[in-house]
């Protein structure tokens, strides 16, 4: 980690920059969308993409933890998201709908994670970064193995379906009028689905409060200092093995929390929502993406990738379709190609900015 | 009982260990033969594809995520040329050797240009920076998985294999198939013609002097950039050679192939110790023999074998078997 001072910025710590004023302004513009989302998009498809827009700000956030604050690259951190998610999926099939399997679910999960994190990192974050990240790519791969070979647990590659609780169901009637119908507020039936919505939402804006609060406390400057100088954090006092061990297991539970909210809005968990490489690709490109190593970034990013996931297909279908004569060309823009423009993309934002879009305007302001 | 064991080869000796530990699980000779024999040529063919993301790692620090590109680029081309090629596969053992050979060139070559385009390009950027070399890796890997879905398409690629390879030598009851014994045999000359290059010649030298010390090397005025792009491009044709035999071995391949070799060629250079060819062989042949023995004993554990392998090994020496000096 001898050049990570180019990775990212030190935001905030010279006050408030013009550029970051931009960005939190960006991120409040966000977080009063997401607020009024099932009002101000309604339909089905836009409910959806919101609360995966929630889910993974916080998992987002919670591998910036890692990656920016503390310099530690892994590539277990969906692992950990399908632990709390698989938790609450199973307990919700054996134990039926409700809030005790959930909770349950949620903290088998997050103890399941827990141990593992600390196994991997007193294991292995002695050693080098890039050691780390192969030994995190490893265990993640067994983990997505090993999911799919107990189908008697995990249901194989079909993945789990199964009810939420009674709150969530589309049918339960938060408030009932005179006749007994579901009220309506700007012509939005107040059913279980926008109860799901805010669980989600709320639950996610509780976590990134609290990772924000804990990157601001005297923590979060520990942890910037291993970052930057290893070496010197040590001499100075600091047991750098203890805090990275500690920051990798606070992120793993965060991710398994988030999984867990994340399986009770999708009501089915299985290895493409939960488990796959591809969702550890779309976080690190989020992260990167949206700046690493500033909590904003994890926002923009978080929601940059999962519009462009949903919207930007139709957007490539079109394009295809206009060029259907051209050799090769069609196949490249296939919609099922996206990654491979996003992946472009990232290369050359990793060479040119390196701190993201959030640290690239961040940094903007400073300068004047 | 210590000095015994370090006169007699020391690690060295792990593969026979495992060997014999599971001769006396599996108990039937004739299988222990036949998996014996799969696991070293599977051995070999990872051994292919890891050694030259060790060269790379111990001469200049580059850890190259992106690696296993150029195994599944090898196998896919591979599988192309013998598919056009298909006529000569069928007309005589010569014309067919001279088919597989073409496949093998022409898997190399694109290995040669990628490699170096790879270095220019994606890597040398991001020299000493390990944090930014992972992430533009990762995403070169991202990139070349599309294209070859792009170039490919999602569908299983079916290989043709050249007659003569076709089929197995049947000793007693021991049957031994012919392309595991082809590709140990390549395996083990590729070895040997690595060895002798990197003990035996002026070039070698400079690049294990490299792999120790690569700042003294520049002061005494060599051109280690030239030198490292030059082991970079033949890492990157050797790990399309074993990529375009893996499809050989395999007869069917998918793009997630590359996915898939990415995790167990990782396993195999953190286990060998990263920089030194001895290890890596000596990380694949353990891998390989593991992988074969597990699978037939306990088949639920075969994948995991791996893992347990690798943090059994990382317990008792943390930085591999065999590792460069560094």
């Amino acid at each position: 980690m001898t050049d990570a001072t180019t990775i990212s910025g030190r935001p905030a710590a010279q006050g408030q920059t013009t550029g970051a004023i931009a960005v939190k302004a960006a991120v409040a513009v966000i977080g009063a969308a997401l607020l009024f989302a099932p009002f101000l998009f309604q339909d089905v498809r836009a409910i959806e993409v919101a609360a995966r827009i929630c889910v993974f700000i916080v998992l987002v956030a919670s591998y910036d933890l890692l990656i920016g604050y503390t310099g530690i690259v892994s590539f277990a951190h969906t692992m950990f998201f399908g632990l709390g998610a698989y938790g609450v999926a199973i307990l919700s099939r054996q134990m039926g709908a409700g809030w005790d399997a959930v909770l349950l679910g949620a903290a088998a999960g997050i103890a399941v994670s827990l141990v593992l994190a600390t196994a991997i990192g007193l294991l292995s974050l002695r050693v080098k970064a890039i050691f780390f990240a192969m030994i995190t790519l490893a265990t993640a791969s067994v983990a997505l193995v090993l999911a799919s070979q107990f189908s008697q647990f995990t249901g194989g590659e079909d993945g789990i379906t199964y009810s939420a609780p009674d709150l969530f169901k589309p049918a339960t009637k938060l408030l009932v009028d005179e006749e007994g119908d579901v009220v309506r507020w700007f012509g939005v039936r107040l059913n279980g689905k926008i109860a799901a919505y805010y669980f989600v939402f709320l639950s996610s804006l509780m976590l990134f409060v609290l990772m924000l609060r804990l990157t601001m406390s005297p923590l979060g400057t520990v942890l910037k200092a291993i970052r930057e100088n290893e070496a010197r954090a040590e001499a100075v006092g600091y047991r750098v093995v203890a805090y990275r061990t500690f920051v990798f297991c606070l992120s793993a539970a965060i991710a398994a929390v988030a999984g867990s909210v994340y399986a009770v809005w999708l009501r089915y968990t299985g290895p493409d929502t939960a488990l796959s490489f591809a969702i550890m690709i779309d976080i690190l490109l989020m992260v990167v993406i949206g700046g690493m190593g500033t909590m904003w970034g994890a926002v923009i990013g978080a929601v940059l990738l999962v519009m462009a996931q949903y919207y930007l297909r139709d957007l490539m279908s079109a394009a295809s379709e206009a060029v259907g004569a051209l050799p090769l060309l069609p196949e490249l823009l296939n919609p099922d190609r996206w990654l491979l423009w996003l992946g472009i993309v990232f290369i050359l934002l990793v060479y040119f900015f390196p701190r993201g879009i959030a640290g690239t305007i961040m940094a903007r302001g400073a300068r004047r | 009982m210590g000095n015994v064991l370090d006169r007699a080869g020391g690690v060295n000796l792990l593969p026979l260990a495992v060997a014999a530990l599971a001769f006396v699980l599996i108990g039937a000779p004739s299988s222990w033969v036949t998996l014996t024999v799969a696991g070293l040529a599977m051995g070999m063919m990872v051994f292919l594809m890891a050694s030259g993301l060790s060269l790379v790692f111990g001469l200049m620090d580059v850890l190259n995520f992106g690696h296993s590109a150029f195994v599944s680029f090898g196998a896919f081309i591979a599988a192309t040329v013998l598919a056009a090629l298909g006529g000569w596969l069928s007309a005589g053992a010569g014309m067919a050797a001279l088919a597989l050979a073409l496949a093998l060139v022409a898997a190399m070559l694109f290995g040669l240009i990628a490699g170096w385009f790879f270095e220019t390009v994606i890597v040398r950027p991001v020299y000493r920076d390990h944090l930014r070399q992972i992430l533009i890796t990762m995403g070169a890997l991202i990139v070349a998985e599309q294209l070859i879905l792009a170039i490919w398409g999602g569908t299983p690629v079916s290989v043709p294999r050249p007659a003569f390879l076709e089929g197995a030598w049947i000793i007693g009851d021991v049957s031994v198939e012919i392309y595991r014994a082809f590709a140990f045999a390549l395996g083990l000359v590729v070895f040997a013609a690595l060895y002798a290059v990197l003990n035996r010649t002026r070039l070698g030298l400079l690049i294990r002097a490299g792999v120790e010390n690569r700042e003294m090397v520049q002061a005494l005025g060599f051109r280690i950039d030239r030198l490292f792009i030059g082991v970079f491009m033949a890492g990157s044709a050797l790990a399309a050679l074993g990529g375009a035999m893996w499809a050989g071995y395999e007869t069917l391949i998918t793009p997630a192939l590359g996915a898939e070799m990415m995790i167990v060629v990782f396993i195999v250079v953190i286990i060998g110790g990263l920089g030194s060819i001895e290890g890596t062989l000596l990380g694949a042949l353990l891998v390989g023999l593991t992988a074969n023995y597990v699978g037939f004993l306990a088949p639920k554990l075969a994948l995991a074998s791996n893992m347990l392998l690798m943090v059994a090994i990382l317990l008792w020496r943390p930085s591999g078997l065999r590792p460069a000096v560094k």
